[in-house]
Parts: structure tokens; C-alpha cells; sequence
């Protein structure tokens, strides 16, 4: 009883950070303190002041409201591959979990090969393939991401069927169609959504590095890797350029981390 | 034997798969190695030539099987970018500087994530294994190439440690070089060592419920002998998988960082054969890529089968 | 507990970003000056004077010493007669010389030919060669050598090139060379500017020899290039005893790597990084050679308007791009020519479009655009200057109405759907030239195989024949500098400048010279004597 008490720090935490960082981000969408491409040759390059708490970059244009915007599209890359990466793998993780087989065999052997594969080859290849771009960058890591949550849906899947309330709803007649996604999956709800919070992390990651390579959002739209990416120039001169971009994006990997750690101490 | 035969197998699958895929790939993007090279000066006529002195006319999958063939007896053919340069010694001069670098980053990840995690498992829920979890947390959040920049920054910029873009090559001094690589390296090994921790506590825990510990216990062993003697050879198992995947998210990362210290490894050339489409190098590099991942975890399973040869059923 | 010390991490991390301001501060005191546009312009001012005070403070030459020549970019090929490209020929300028070379100011100068007569019709070019010149390896020029290495270079540069009118290489006597022309040219010249290599030597790559000022020692691809004096040189001689050219991995590299001194000479910085770099160097400030433009499909829907490329051209402030580029150091142009061909070179088109967003907008809405349209700019993500140009332009196309999209390729996308396939709305590149004045404008013909901008006009096609005809050469100038106005007239492209290019010396140099063509001429650097 006690252990119920205790505060789930975690959690709280976590929902703190990244909540506020989808906020700046959403609240970027509709408001800024400056307009993030407006550029101005006065104040190239600088320090951070009352006017401009992150400064300026090498346009002169005000870093904080490019992080606002920029944080919008890293953040909407990272929920739109999730969401492809979740979908196309829960339908894989499913089919094969509840079925079993050969089919399952195959496919989980090609699960595994690319899961051991590094995925910044794998995105590299993809990307060229595509060719960069915002859409392009979002169907590569999504395509990615299909066989992490594949893995995790089959053993939800494998676990779940064998239990009491399947079998009754076999013998009432249930389609299996009905019962994978009616009866299982529901249940699988807590795992899936750690699942996804460390997936929205490693995308958020996955799209900085891409950016940062050259090959993401193409500018006049900004994401926060592309503003490493092109503060990396200004390292000496204008260091506040790379700090703060950087610093966004550990503040919402770490805000979800803590969100999934959280969520895993709930579901034990 | 059957199990590590139908595994060899597969691996053999895998590489041919993956080499057909990034062929197919990269005969889709626009612009080849003729045009690339040739630039803006060069006559339609020109390029035409170039592309048929490198076979570049020819449909995609004669060149697939041309190059297999190659490959097979172990030639990868002639760099595309580079005049008179074998693929072959391009990648003898940039390989050992990432597999110096791997291995730096791989030492560095065993040697701190093995005494903390165990040290966080033994403190489980106390001031240690606290203070470990929020650093760890914290450096799974920073994503590898920004912590080079910082690191860049610090290290080069403002204490001048290190002299940002001026890599030693390992022949002209191996411990210049590994000076240099120190920095690239825990910029690759942070953000896993915090993962290797987090799995060895909890991997260490996990045993820790199961009943022959409790056994153990009620002989009157004491919590640090039962986590010797008995825990950690159990719980070593599992790391030692991860450890395999770890080896690949090594190689990955190092491409990221080798490109932001300017390290001339690998994942350098790779990019610039890329941009170049300099097709033989970006081949090789991924089949010498995939092949090292995949022979890794082949190499961890059958390991695994000598540690426990429950396993095999399971195959 | 834990939130006790989520809070120390947090402090940790503030006191982190302290230290770091701190340090920006202290960076910050060279870039003060940085901050307006008048001062950028007294920088460019302090800049030329630091370069002209160099020449005067500047001791007497010496002899010996050794320089770091810092390159961004591998070399193609050390073959004088392959297609290369400009930061190659920047290090093969030193070991090849043709026929004639060219000089500082754009002119040529007989090198390997002592003397040389063209006949009236500009079909018989007649070469005379010079006495005792020697290859690296000793062995002395002969005609023979002259006629193979035409020849070769003539097989190399295939059909469609200028050199294909060369119809024979005739040798009149052991001194004598004569060139034989299908048709009269009288800009031939510049074409035998191709280096004469030894008709013996059989690994043109792997041992280059010719008759330039240093001669070559090693290569070590994506490593460096090695080059000596060459002390049998039939001109002045070198002052320097080594010249090593440096291939770095990219620009930021490059720099740190200036900053810490392992390179002498560094070019193509930017005016930020100019304004960082101490007493340690001298910046000499020439120009690229580049016509750097928004190049436009004239075939493109709604680029295929005379109006509505106009108003990109009063659309685009092009001051702006210079000074945040090359802190205002450029010279601004208006048609595809550069400056420093100055014979050739129409002043009068650089001010017929001055940056004016009204005047843009009247004139979409005369083309039928009064809301403006969307725009792709595709550019080759390598160079950031283009980049840059491309956002700054985007941003001030959005000031009247035009939503420009930036996509970033890379250089061999870019050479294939672009230039190439002319599968593009517009283009942020700079484009080159040789000192022959028809291979810059040759692209604008309309059946030109260069003719990527789909420009067609038979007004200059009428212009560019008749003065490509034309011996006479101020006859020839005027020709082309008509042609030149119709370029700016029609709006072809957005012509934005022939970009400023900031040279780092070590400050202990002197004697760096510009060329109007790709050529980093090291035979002129010498160590100053220390005074």
C-alpha cells in the first residue's frame, strides 16, 4: 500500500518537460516573439539579451523564435513517423503474434536483421533513395520504424491470447479479426504507448541527425537539428547558436524518456 | 551443428539481400559518377564515354551480378572518384581508424557501464543507484553529434585540449591518434553507456527475485557474495546480446560523430561516395558493414549456446 | 532525493551556459565592428588598405621556405588535358604551361612558344618555340611534344568543344608549330592555354611533368599534393623551395585548421571568418571569377515572362546578400560577365535593376500575378554561400508575394536534373568561365547544348554570331557588350555578383596574386624578409 503512494516522480516530471516543450512548440505555431525568418543585418550574430533571450543567428533572425518553430517540425516528424511506424506495426506484430507459423518465423527473422542493423545506415540509404525533404524524411523513419513495434505487439500478442477472456470470447463466436483488435489490443494499450514515447524519442533523434547530415527539412522551414546544422559554422563566433537548439531537443528526449520510464513503472 | 549451419544460412541470405537492395537503390538517384565527375565543362559526348569506360551503360542487374562476382573473390573493384585507387585500399586506409575508434568507444562502454551498473543494482533505491539513473537519463537524451559540438566547443575551442580538425593518422603516430580519438570516442559511447546501465541494473535485479538466490540467502550468504557469485553470471547473459547490438548503434553513431571531429574514417568516406556516387565504395562499405553486424550476432548466438545450450532448442 | 539533485544537474548546466556566454563575450570583441552596414563596407575598406599596406610594409623578397596551401576540394585529376574542375586547375596552374599563359590582368603571354603570329583570316595560328625550355625531368620541348600534346588534348575534349575546329597541327620546322582551323576564330588563343606535356611519358597521372615554375614531387588522394621549384624554369623563377597543397575534409575544418597555423594560405573565407582571424594573417581580397545568380528556367510557366523576371530582379536586394555575405566586399553585377574582364565588361548593366519591391509588384500584377505564385529554388547543399543566398532570397520574394521554396540537392542531383535536365524552376549557383569572352556567353544561344536557362532570343543569338565573327577586337567588345545588355534587359537570370574572395596569408608572406581564371599562382608568394 505504501509503494502505492509514492509519487510517481517519473511521470510527473516527465509530463512537466515534454509538455511544456509541445507547448512552446504548438504555441509556436500561432505566435512568436519575432518572425523566425525575418532577417536583419544589424543584428547578425548576437550574444543573448533581454531582446532576444537566445540571441541571434548569422541572419540576424531571433533564435528563440526559431526554435519555437523549429521545434514544431522536429516534433511533428517524430508523432507522423510514430504513428506510420505503430500502425503498419501493430497490423505486422498482430498478424504474426496471433497466428503464428511460418509466416511469423519469416517474418520476425527479417525483424531481427534489420533491428540489428544500424538505423542511420538503413535511413541514409533510404533518404538518398527518396531523395531530402520534410514528407521524404517522415516515410523513411517511419518505414523504420515498423519493426520495433512489430516486436512488441507479437509478444503483447503471444502473451495475451493464451489468457481466460480470449478463449471465452473464442467460444462465444468471436472472428478472429474481432478478437485481435477488439479484445487484445485494447490490452496492449500501456506497452504500445511506452513503446511510443521512446519511439517519438529516437525518431526526434533519427530526424536531428538527418538534418544535421543535410538530408531533412529544407529550409526556409527550420527543425532543430537543421539549426545545429547550420550553427555549427558559427561554433566560435555565435556559440549560443548550437547550445540552444541542442539543449531543446535533450529537453524532450528527456521529458519522454521519463514519460516511458513512468508509464513502465504503472504497468508493473 | 545444424542450428549453426541453418544460421550461416541465413546470414549469407542477409548479405545478399542487403547488397541487392543498396544496388537497386542506388541506381535509382539521379546523377551518377560520370556526370559527378565530368561537372559543368564536360559535353554530353564526354560524359557518354566515361559512363561506358565504367560500365555504366549496362542494365543494373548484369552490373549486380558483374560486381558479385567480383566481390566474391574479394575484389571490390576501382574507386570512381578516385583516379587509380582500388576500393579495396581505400577502405584499408579509413578502416582501421573507425575500428580504432569502435574499439575505444566499446572499452569505454564496458569499462563504466559494467562497475556502475552493478553498483547501481546493488544500491537499488538509494542515493547511488539515484544519482546514476538521472545522469542516465540525462545522456540518453543528448543526441551524439551535439554532444560533439559541445564537446567540439569545451574541449577544443575554449580549454584548446584537443585541436578540433587536426586528426593524427594512426601511422604517422598510434598515440597521437588515440589522443585525438578520445573525445570522438566517449562522444559514441556516452549515450550507450547509459543504455548498457540501465540494462545490467535491471537485468541484475530481475535476477535477484528468482529462487535460487532466495536459496542462497537462507544458506546465510550475504547480499554481496550471493551478487558475485551467483547474480552476475547469470545476469551477464542478456548484456552480453545487447553488447552485439550495441557493437552495430557503435558503428552508426561513429558515422554521425567521424563527421563532426573530421575523423577520416569509414562513415566520412561513405558520405563522400555517397554525394560522389562513387557506387563501389558505398557498396562495399555497406556489405562490409552487414557483414560484420551479422557475423557479430551469429558469433553472440553460438557464444550464447556454449554459456547455455538450453538455447538451441529454442533456434 | 531525486528532485534534489535533478536540480544540482540543472545548476550544473546554467553555470555550464555562464561560462560558455562568458567566453562568447570574449570572442564577441573582434565582431563588434561587425554589426552595421556602414561598418561592413569601412571593413571592405580596411581590408583593401591592410592588402595595398602589405605591398609596402612588405621586406624584400627571399629565397626558400616551404608553404600549406589549404583545399576544400580533392582534385579530379592531375591530367592537364582531362575535364576538370576549378580547385584542380587552382594547383595544376604551378606544373603545366600551353603554349601562351595567362597574366594577372587577364591578358596572355607566350610561355612555352616564345613568339607567336596569327594570319589575317584567324585561321593559321603560328607558334614559334622558346629557346632551351626544359620538362621537369631535363629533357628539353620539342615540336614534336607541341603537336602530340595538341592532339591529345584535342581527343580528350571531344566533338562538341571549342577545340574541335582545330583541323591540323602542322610542324613547319624544329622551331616552328603551326595550328590549322577549320574556320577563322579570332578567340582561339585562349585554348592553347592547355599544358604541353613530354610525348615519352607514359603515367601522365601518376608522374605528371611539364614546363611550369614547380614541378611535381607526391599525391596522396584526399591527403595532400607535394610540388618543387623547378630550377630549370626558362621564366622567374620560383622564390619558394616547397609548396604543399592540403586537402581538407570541409570548410569549417579548413579554418580550425588556419587558426592553428598548419595552413599558410586558405581561400574563399567568409567575411565572419575574416573578421575573426588575428595579426597572424593578411587578407588579400580579390574575387571569385564566378557570375553567382538566381538562374532561371526561361521555360518554366510563369518564368517564361519577360515581367515576371523582372520583378524578380527588382525583387531581390541584392546588397543585402553581399553584405551578409561578403560584408559588402562583392561587386555587384546585372548580366552574365565578370568584371574583371574589364574589356568586355558593361558597366552599365549593373544598375538597370535596383532593389525596389513596389515596382516588383506592379510589375506581377501587369504579368497577371498580383498574389504572386509558388517558386522551387533548388541548390546544391555543399556550398553554403548559395544556400544562403537562396534563403536570403526567399525571404525577400515573400515580401512581394512569391512563396520560394528552397531544395536542397546534392551536386551530382544537382548536375543531373538541373543542368543537365533542365528539370528546375530556378537555381542558386555560380557559374565560371574562361578568358575567351564567346565561352560566356555561348550558353545563352538558344541551341546552345549549355543552355540550361532554356533562354532563347534572336536578338542576341544575331549578336553573339556577328561578334564571335568578328576580328577586330574593339569591334568585338562592343558586340558583346551590346549582347551583354539585351542578357539584362530580357532578365534572364537574377544576376546578384562576382563574389568577394577573401584570401587568408600568413602575414610573414607576400606576393599572392589573382587571376581572372581558376589559378593559384605560387611562384610569386615569397617570405618577406622580416624588417
Amino acid at each position: 500500500m505504501r509503494k502505492m503512494k509514492k509519487k510517481n516522480w517519473n511521470l510527473i516530471i516527465g509530463c512537466i518537460l515534454g509538455g511544456s516543450m509541445l507547448l512552446l512548440a504548438i504555441v509556436g505555431q500561432f505566435w512568436t516573439p519575432y518572425d523566425p525568418t525575418q532577417m536583419n543585418a544589424v543584428l547578425k550574430n548576437q550574444a543573448p539579451t533581454l531582446a532576444h533571450i537566445m540571441g541571434t543567428d548569422n541572419f540576424g533572425r531571433d533564435i528563440f523564435s526559431r526554435i519555437m518553430s523549429g521545434a514544431w517540425t522536429t516534433c511533428f516528424v517524430a508523432i507522423c513517423t510514430v504513428l506510420i511506424g505503430a500502425a503498419a506495426g501493430t497490423v505486422v506484430g498482430a498478424v504474426t503474434g496471433y497466428f503464428g507459423g511460418v509466416v511469423d518465423h519469416v517474418v520476425m527473422r527479417i525483424n531481427d536483421v534489420l533491428l540489428s542493423f544500424p538505423s542511420v545506415l538503413l535511413a541514409l540509404v533510404l533518404v538518398s533513395l527518396l531523395g531530402p525533404g520534410k514528407n521524404n524524411i517522415i516515410l523513411a523513419l517511419g518505414i523504420l520504424f515498423i519493426p520495433s513495434f512489430a516486436r512488441i505487439v507479437r509478444s503483447e500478442f503471444i502473451r495475451i491470447r493464451q489468457m481466460d477472456f480470449v478463449w471465452s470470447a473464442r467460444i462465444m463466436g468471436a472472428g478472429s479479426f474481432r478478437i485481435m483488435f477488439v479484445h487484445i489490443l485494447p490490452n496492449t494499450l500501456v506497452s504500445m504507448l511506452t513503446a511510443a514515447a521512446i519511439g517519438f524519442n529516437n525518431a526526434v533523434l533519427a530526424e536531428a541527425s538527418m538534418s544535421y547530415l543535410g538530408l531533412g527539412v529544407q529550409p526556409p522551414e527550420t527543425s532543430l537539428g537543421r539549426m545545429l546544422f547550420e550553427a555549427q559554422t558559427y561554433l566560435f563566433n555565435a556559440p549560443w547558436y548550437a547550445l540552444f537548439p541542442g539543449l531543446t531537443i535533450v529537453c524532450i528526449v528527456l521529458g519522454f524518456s521519463l514519460i516511458s520510464e513512468g508509464l513502465r513503472a504503472m504497468g508493473d | 551443428m545444424k542450428y549453426i549451419g541453418k544460421r550461416f544460412i541465413t546470414l549469407i541470405i542477409t548479405l545478399l539481400c542487403i547488397s541487392a537492395i543498396t544496388f537497386a537503390a542506388f541506381s535509382v538517384i539521379p546523377g551518377n559518377a560520370s556526370i559527378t565527375k565530368l561537372g559543368t565543362d564536360a559535353t554530353p559526348e564526354q560524359i557518354a564515354a566515361l559512363e561506358k569506360e565504367l560500365g555504366l551503360d549496362q542494365p543494373v542487374t548484369t552490373r549486380y551480378f558483374n560486381w558479385l562476382k567480383d566481390a566474391l573473390r574479394g575484389d571490390f573493384g576501382d574507386s570512381y572518384q578516385y583516379d587509380n585507387t582500388t576500393v579495396t585500399s581505400l577502405l584499408a586506409s579509413r578502416l582501421p581508424v573507425t575500428v580504432l575508434l569502435a574499439v575505444m568507444a566499446f572499452l569505454l562502454i564496458i569499462l563504466v557501464s559494467i562497475p556502475l551498473g552493478i553498483l547501481s543494482a546493488r544500491f537499488s533505491g538509494k542515493l547511488p543507484d539515484t544519482l546514476i539513473n538521472v545522469i542516465t537519463q540525462i545522456t540518453m537524451a543528448i543526441p551524439p553529434f551535439f554532444l560533439g559540438i559541445l564537446l567540439t566547443y569545451i574541449f577544443g575551442l575554449v580549454l584548446k585540449w584537443f585541436q578540433p580538425g587536426q586528426f593524427i593518422s594512426p601511422k604517422e603516430s598510434f598515440w597521437g591518434c588515440v589522443r585525438y580519438l578520445i573525445f570522438p570516442a566517449v562522444a559514441v559511447a556516452l549515450p550507450k553507456i547509459a543504455m548498457v546501465i540501465k540494462f545490467l541494473r535491471n537485468s541484475v535485479l530481475g535476477q535477484m527475485g528468482q529462487d535460487y538466490v532466495r536459496t542462497a540467502y537462507s544458506r546465510g550468504n550475504t547480499k554481496s557474495s550471493v551478487l558475485y557469485r551467483h547474480v552476475l553470471k547469470n545476469a551477464f547473459i542478456p548484456v552480453i546480446t545487447f553488447m552485439a547490438l550495441i557493437i552495430a548503434e557503435i558503428l552508426a553513431g561513429s558515422i554521425i560523430v567521424e563527421q563532426v571531429f573530421s575523423v577520416p574514417g569509414v562513415g566520412r568516406l561513405l558520405i563522400t561516395a555517397i554525394s560522389s556516387r562513387d557506387y563501389p565504395v558505398v557498396q562495399a562499405i555497406v556489405t562490409y558493414v552487414t557483414a560484420l553486424v551479422v557475423t557479430i550476432n551469429f558469433l553472440v548466438d553460438v557464444l550464447y549456446q556454449v554459456i547455455d545450450p538450453r538455447i538451441r532448442t529454442a533456434g | 532525493m531525486k528532485k534534489r539533485s535533478v536540480r544540482s544537474i540543472l545548476l550544473g548546466v546554467m553555470v555550464l551556459t555562464v561560462s560558455i556566454a562568458l567566453c562568447a563575450c570574449g570572442g564577441d570583441k573582434n565582431a563588434e565592428t561587425e554589426t552595421d552596414n556602414t561598418s561592413q563596407e569601412q571593413d571592405a575598406d580596411a581590408v583593401a588598405e591592410e592588402t595595398e599596406g602589405q605591398a609596402e610594409a612588405a621586406g624584400e623578397p627571399t629565397q626558400g621556405g616551404s608553404v600549406v596551401v589549404g583545399k576544400t576540394q580533392d582534385l579530379v585529376s592531375l591530367d592537364p588535358h582531362a575535364v576538370t574542375d576549378a580547385g584542380t586547375r587552382d594547383v595544376v596552374f604551378n606544373l603545366y604551361e600551353g603554349l601562351v599563359k595567362a597574366t594577372p590582368d587577364g591578358e596572355l603571354k607566350p610561355a612555352v612558344a616564345s613568339d607567336y603570329t596569327i594570319s589575317e583570316d584567324a585561321k593559321v595560328y603560328t607558334f614559334t618555340l622558346r629557346d632551351g625550355i626544359t620538362f621537369h625531368d631535363g629533357s628539353a620541348v620539342t615540336v614534336d611534344d607541341i603537336k602530340y600534346s595538341l592532339e591529345r588534348f584535342a581527343e580528350e575534349q571531344s566533338d562538341s568543344s571549342a577545340f574541335s575546329i582545330v583541323e591540323d597541327v602542322v610542324i613547319a620546322d624544329d622551331k616552328t608549330v603551326e595550328v590549322h582551323l577549320s574556320e577563322g576564330n579570332s578567340e582561339f588563343l585562349p585554348e592553347l592555354t592547355c599544358g604541353i606535356i613530354p610525348a615519352s611519358n607514359e603515367d601522365v597521372t601518376g608522374n605528371p611533368i611539364g614546363t611550369g615554375p614547380f614541378k611535381f614531387v607526391s599525391y596522396a588522394p584526399g591527403e595532400n599534393l607535394v610540388m618543387e621549384r623547378y630550377d630549370g624554369y626558362w621564366g622567374e623563377k620560383a622564390y619558394l623551395d616547397q609548396v604543399t597543397f592540403k586537402f581538407v575534409a570541409d570548410v569549417e575544418t579548413a579554418f580550425m585548421e588556419l587558426q592553428a597555423g598548419t595552413l599558410d594560405i586558405l581561400n574563399y573565407l567568409t567575411a565572419d571568418q575574416v573578421s575573426t582571424l588575428g595579426d597572424d594573417f593578411t587578407i588579400v581580397n580579390g574575387s571569385m571569377n564566378l557570375v553567382h545568380a538566381m538562374y532561371l528556367n526561361n521555360d518554366y510557366e510563369p518564368l517564361s515572362n519577360v515581367k515576371v523576371r523582372q520583378a524578380l530582379c527588382y525583387a531581390v536586394d541584392r546588397q543585402s546578400i553581399n553584405d551578409f555575405l561578403f560584408g559588402g566586399a562583392s561587386r555587384l553585377i546585372g548580366t552574365h560577365m565578370i568584371p574583371s574582364l574589364t574589356k568586355y565588361y558593361n558597366e552599365e548593366t549593373e544598375n538597370l535593376y535596383e532593389y525596389n519591391p513596389e515596382k516588383a509588384k506592379e510589375l506581377l500584377a501587369e504579368a497577371g500575378y498580383p498574389d504572386g505564385f509558388e517558386l522551387s529554388i533548388m541548390v546544391p547543399s555543399a556550398y553554403s554561400q548559395h544556400v544562403s543566398t537562396a534563403e536570403i532570397i526567399a525571404e525577400n520574394l515573400k515580401a512581394v508575394g512569391i512563396d520560394a521554396k528552397l531544395e536542397l540537392v546534392e551536386w551530382s542531383t544537382w548536375l543531373s536534373e538541373c543542368y543537365q535536365g533542365r528539370k528546375y524552376q530556378a537555381t542558386v549557383v555560380g557559374v565560371d568561365g574562361k578568358l575567351s569572352p564567346s565561352d560566356w556567353f555561348a550558353k545563352y544561344v538558344s541551341t546552345d547544348a549549355k543552355n540550361f536557362m532554356n533562354y532563347k532570343s534572336e536578338e542576341f543569338d544575331k549578336l553573339f554570331n556577328e561578334a564571335y565573327a568578328t576580328v577586330d577586337a574593339d569591334k568585338k567588345a562592343e558586340l558583346y557588350k551590346e549582347a551583354e545588355m539585351v542578357l539584362a534587359q530580357d532578365a534572364v537570370n537574377v544576376f546578384i555578383e562576382d563574389p568577394a574572395d577573401f584570401v587568408a596569408v600568413n602575414s610573414k608572406l607576400a606576393g599572392y596574386q589573382f587571376y581572372p581564371i581558376a589559378a593559384q599562382d605560387m611562384s610569386t608568394v615569397y617570405y618577406a624578409e622580416q624588417q
